[in-house]
C-alpha cells in the first residue's frame, strides 16, 4: 500500500516539477508548483514527517504560492519564448541536467551506506510529531531558530525597501508613461487623478500671462506643478 | 519503500529545477525553479532523517523552509522593483551589472 502511495506521489511531484519548467505561462507554472508541493507533502507523510508535511502545505502551498500569484498577476506574465538562443542552449541545458542526474544517482546508489537500501530505522512512537519538533527547536536548536527569525525580519524589511516607490520615477513620469494602460479614459476628462490634483490640464499652468505675473509680484519663484508633485506623492 | 527511492526522486527533482534555471528567462519562473531545488534538498534531508531515526534532519528541513520563504520575499520584491522601473522582466536583457 505504501508503495502505491509512494509511486503516485512521486509521479505527481516529478510531473509538477516538469510542469514548472515546461509551461510557458508563469501562472500555470505556479499552479504546477502547487501540485508539486502537495505531492511532496504526501512523500513527507510517508517518511513520517507529519509536522513538516503540514507546514509545507499551509505555509508553502498556501501562503507563499498566493504571494507568487499576486506578483504574477501584478506584472501580467504573458507567455514568453522558452529559450533565448534557439535549441542549442536547450540542448546544452538538457545535457547538463542529465549529467547532474547521473552523477547524483551514482553518488546515491554507489554509496557505502548499507541502510540506504533499507526501510530506515525502526519506527519510534512520537517521531516527527509537533511535540518532538517543538522540543528540539526550543532546546537543542534554539540558536538556529532565533537566527531564522532574524533572517525573516531582515527579509521583510528588505522587501519593503526594494518594492517601495523610488525617487527615480516620479509620479508625473508614471502618469505620463502609464496613463494609456492605467486609465481607460483619456486624460483631462474628469478622471480621479485630476480630482485629487495629481494631474493638471495643460492650460492651467501653460498660460504665462496671468498666473505667473501674480506670483512674481510677490517676489516668489513660480511654483511649477512638477515641483509640487515631487514634494508630496500619493 | 526503501530510502534510496526517495533519494532518486529527490535527485530527479533537483535536476529538473537546475535545468529550469538554465533554460528559462523569466525571473519569476527562475525563482520557482529555485524552489524546486530547495524542495529536492528538503526531501533528501527528510529521507535521511527517516533512515537514521533521528528528527534533526526534519528541523533542518524546517529551517530550509524559512530560508526559502525569505528568498521568495526578497526575490519577488526585486521583480516588482524591476517592473516598476519599466525594465524588461527578462534575465537576458538585465545585464547592467555584468560590466
Amino acid at each position: 500500500m505504501s508503495a502505491v502511495i509512494f509511486f503516485i506521489a512521486a509521479i505527481g511531484a516529478v510531473a509538477g516539477a516538469i510542469g514548472v519548467v515546461a509551461l510557458r505561462n508563469p501562472f500555470y507554472s505556479v499552479l504546477a508548483l502547487v501540485g508539486h508541493l502537495l505531492s511532496l507533502a504526501a512523500l513527507f507523510l510517508l517518511l513520517r514527517a507529519e509536522f513538516v508535511a503540514a507546514a509545507q502545505v499551509v505555509v508553502y502551498a498556501g501562503a507563499v504560492m498566493v504571494l507568487y500569484l499576486f506578483v504574477v498577476s501584478y506584472i501580467g506574465g504573458g507567455a514568453r519564448p522558452l529559450t533565448p538562443g534557439g535549441s542549442s542552449l536547450r540542448a546544452v541545458a538538457g545535457f547538463a541536467m542529465l549529467a547532474l542526474f547521473v552523477e547524483l544517482a551514482i553518488a546515491v546508489l554507489g554509496s557505502s551506506l548499507k541502510a540506504v537500501s533499507g526501510d530506515g530505522a525502526p519506527f519510534v512512537p512520537g517521531f516527527g510529531t509537533p511535540e518532538q519538533i517543538g522540543e528540539a527547536l526550543l532546546t537543542k536548536f534554539l540558536f538556529p531558530f532565533e537566527v531564522a527569525s532574524l533572517l525573516l525580519l531582515v527579509a521583510a524589511v528588505g522587501a519593503v525597501v526594494l518594492a517601495r516607490r523610488r525617487g527615480g520615477t516620479t509620479l508625473e513620469d508614471e502618469i505620463r508613461d502609464s496613463a494609456h494602460w492605467i486609465t481607460p479614459r483619456s486624460l483631462f476628462s474628469g478622471t480621479m487623478a485630476e480630482a485629487v490634483g495629481a494631474v493638471r490640464p495643460p492650460h492651467e499652468h501653460g498660460d504665462p500671462g496671468t498666473a505667473a505675473t501674480d506670483e512674481n509680484e510677490l517676489g516668489r519663484p513660480v511654483v511649477t506643478p512638477a515641483g509640487r508633485e515631487e514634494q508630496g506623492g500619493w | 519503500m526503501a530510502i534510496d527511492w526517495y533519494l532518486i526522486v529527490s535527485a530527479l527533482i533537483f535536476c529538473i529545477g537546475a535545468g529550469g534555471v538554465l533554460v528559462r528567462r523569466n525571473p519569476l519562473v527562475i525563482l520557482l525553479c529555485l524552489e524546486l531545488m530547495l524542495n529536492a534538498a528538503n526531501l533528501a534531508l527528510i529521507a535521511f532523517a527517516r533512515m537514521h531515526g533521528n528528527s534533526d534532519g526534519q528541523i533542518f528541513a524546517l529551517i530550509v523552509l524559512v530560508v526559502a520563504a525569505c528568498e521568495v520575499t526578497v526575490g519577488l520584491g526585486l521583480i516588482v522593483a524591476i517592473f516598476r522601473r519599466r525594465l524588461p522582466v527578462d534575465v537576458d536583457e538585465l545585464r547592467e551589472l555584468q560590466g
